[in-house]
């Protein structure tokens, strides 16, 4: 099975329905809130979402009764305090389809892409001995990644071809927002190291055909690296399904507290890897000129870990898996179309990327016509509305798309329709306001 | 949803400027060239708003008080202050940021040196005020219309981005009039 097409799509769930979300909303405090004597209506999932109560509670309770240092100490407090924190472990790797120790905390999704840049730096050091030989890159080798990504899965790759001196190439995005697959099937050859590239498109929503570009990649022994931030937080993701080397996603983005990510890498890939942050809590002995690492992911996660955040995204797991993720990816999608069919009719706009009928995930970025993309936020504001605003940290894929920035609306599990279609008014009052005629 | 807040922010007076935009470049600047104009020092700085990408770049060209592109920041009570002769700007970004810049070269043009850093401490005064500072008009002319904008913090950087760019060009003109009036030891 594979999950390139969206899977949810075979599922034989049925989308979340209003009631449903209307119950779900009971449990997000903070959607409660007025914003200029408005009720909140928070259209900015896809930059970070908001928590529900039991995350809040669990991050809460392990401090109020299990508050220890986790993987040392011999009293009662510490072993309860690792089970929790290995429990935690166990739940978000079962989330997308990996085993425990296939799962290194992280601060977030940029530290993961940065922690295997930096381990491949080291291998290509000669660190890590033989096991760590297949990770050595320099001069002739090609890295590439694709002019849609995120920042965060861009610029830990340059800096990498910077200090190996590797070739970093990319694979471009058309104007539909979609990749240029025949063009991959060029770019991606022999020379090919590592293929990174995004699960779904922050901002034009794209969601791309893992499957085809891992077995590019897979074709000329390349590793895989997918950013998976708007996927596992929307889609059924499983990792072992995809065949992806490794993948990234963050807390903060699917119910969690911030400050907690989590990396995937195949096992026998991250027992060969040699540590990017290094330190205590993943040795094994040391002496004054030597140490010895654990294995993964221990070795992986130097020092004192994020323990409550860890527990905490469990509990933000559990919820989403009893809500059913399945369900929730019907749910947003429905949203998704409703945007851009809605936001197409609106003179003056253009929806970027994929167009109304074609799958992509629940949020929709767009550009006004004589418009900027801060001033419509700040409209929007003004109604409740809270919005994306700007590059997205996505600056080349703005570039090729010939703006500079443009306006977000992401949808979650919370999300009204009734919220989607008052922002819709919303925008139709924006030109007018601005003086603007389309 | 009209809403007076809102207004008070874009006022009709932001939004013609930022439509129209006073001294901005038709043409794509080309490689800034410091001896381009002869009696005038001249200066460029490119700034940009990391928060949402906004980004101008202003040329200014500061006439020497005395007449020599020398001392052309010489401001002392000595002699007449160096003026700014042109100003010519060329950027993207919102319409707070963009009608700032267009008031910003109505405003500056044909001011002396010392007049204009005034004028900047002033507008930044205004902006930095939370809205607890009425504007003077006679002072400010149209920049005055920046004054809704104290009340969102998060725009203060938009309407600023131009002066800022304008206070660092006037500090390079005084940096090489500075060098190249200082006497041989």
């Amino acid at each position: 099975m594979t999950l390139s097409a969206p899977s949810f799509r075979r599922a034989a769930a049925v989308a979340l329905t209003e009631d449903e979300v209307a119950r779900i909303r009971n449990d997000f405090p903070i959607l409660e809130q007025r914003i200029n004597g408005h009720p909140l209506n928070y259209l900015d999932s896809g930059a970070t979402s908001q928590n529900p109560i039991s995350v809040m509670e669990a991050e809460q309770e392990y401090y109020e009764q299990r508050n220890a240092a986790v993987h040392r100490g011999a009293h009662t407090l510490a072993f309860a305090a690792t089970e929790v924190f290995e429990g935690a472990r166990a739940t978000v790797a079962a989330f997308i389809g990996a085993q425990p120790d296939e799962l290194v905390w992280t601060s977030n999704a940029t530290e993961g892409v940065n922690l295997v840049a930096y381990s491949i730096s080291n291998a290509s050091l000669g660190l890590g001995g033989p096991d760590a030989a297949r990770f050595r890159i320099g001069a002739g080798d090609e890295i590439v990644v694709t002019e849609m990504e995120h920042h965060a899965n861009l610029i830990p790759w340059q800096q990498l071809a910077l200090r190996t001196g590797a070739t970093l190439r990319f694979i471009p995005v058309m104007d539909d927002g979609t990749l240029d697959l025949a063009a991959a099937a060029t770019i991606v050859g022999p020379r090919t190291r590592l293929l990174a590239f995004t699960h779904a498109s922050n901002v034009v929503g794209t969601i791309n055909p893992v499957a085809e570009l891992v077995e590019l990649a897979h074709r000329f022994d390349a590793l895989v690296m997918l950013d998976a931030c708007q996927t596992v937080p929307h889609l059924p993701v499983d990792v072992a399904a995809l065949d992806v080397d490794f993948a990234v996603f963050s807390g903060h983005k699917m119910l969690g507290p911030t400050g907690i990510g989590a990396l995937f890498g195949k096992a026998e890939l991250l027992a060969g890897l040699p540590p990017f942050l290094t330190g205590g809590s993943m040795i094994t002995t040391v002496d004054m000129e030597h140490a010895e690492f654990l294995a993964p992911p221990q070795r992986f996660e130097a020092g004192t870990q994020r323990i409550s955040q860890a527990i905490a995204l469990a509990a933000a797991v559990d919820y989403l898996t009893e809500t059913g993720m399945d369900r929730i990816a019907l749910r947003e999608a429905e949203l998704g179309q409703r945007l851009v069919a809605g936001l197409a009719e609106i003179p003056g706009v253009r929806v970027l990327g994929p167009a109304a009928g074609i799958d992509r995930i629940g949020l929709a970025a767009f550009d006004v016509a004589g418009v900027h993309a801060h001033d419509v936020g700040q409209f929007l504001d003004e109604a409740g509305i809270a919005v994306r605003v700007g590059h997205h940290c996505a600056q080349p894929l703005h570039r090729r798309l010939g703006i500079t920035a443009s306006t977000r609306a992401s949808t979650y599990l919370y999300t009204t329709t009734d919220e989607v279609d008052q922002f819709l008014a919303a925008m139709h009052e924006v030109a007018p306001f601005f003086g603007v005629k389309p | 949803m009209s809403s007076s807040e809102l207004q008070q922010l874009y006022q009709q007076i932001i939004l013609d400027h930022a439509k129209y935009r006073h001294g901005a470049s038709a043409e794509p600047f080309g490689v800034f060239d410091a001896d381009g104009a002869p009696g005038l020092r001249l200066a460029e700085s490119h700034q940009v708003n990391t928060t949402c990408g906004d980004e101008i770049t202003v040329r200014v060209g500061v006439r020497a008080g005395s007449g020599t592109a020398a001392d052309a920041a010489v401001t002392d009570a000595a002699g007449p202050a160096p003026v700014i002769e042109q100003f010519v700007w060329r950027g993207d970004g919102c319409s707070i940021s963009m009608a700032s810049a267009s008031v910003l070269a109505d405003t500056m043009t044909g001011l002396t040196v010392p007049e204009a850093e005034a004028l900047v401490t002033t507008f930044r005064d205004l902006l930095r005020s939370r809205g607890t500072i009425e504007p003077d008009e006679e002072v400010l002319g149209d920049a005055a219309a920046f004054a809704g904008v104290s009340k969102y913090p998060a725009r203060v950087k938009c309407a600023m981005l131009p002066w800022v760019a304008f206070e660092a060009a006037l500090m390079q003109v005084a940096a090489a009039s500075a060098a190249a009036v200082t006497p041989l030891a």
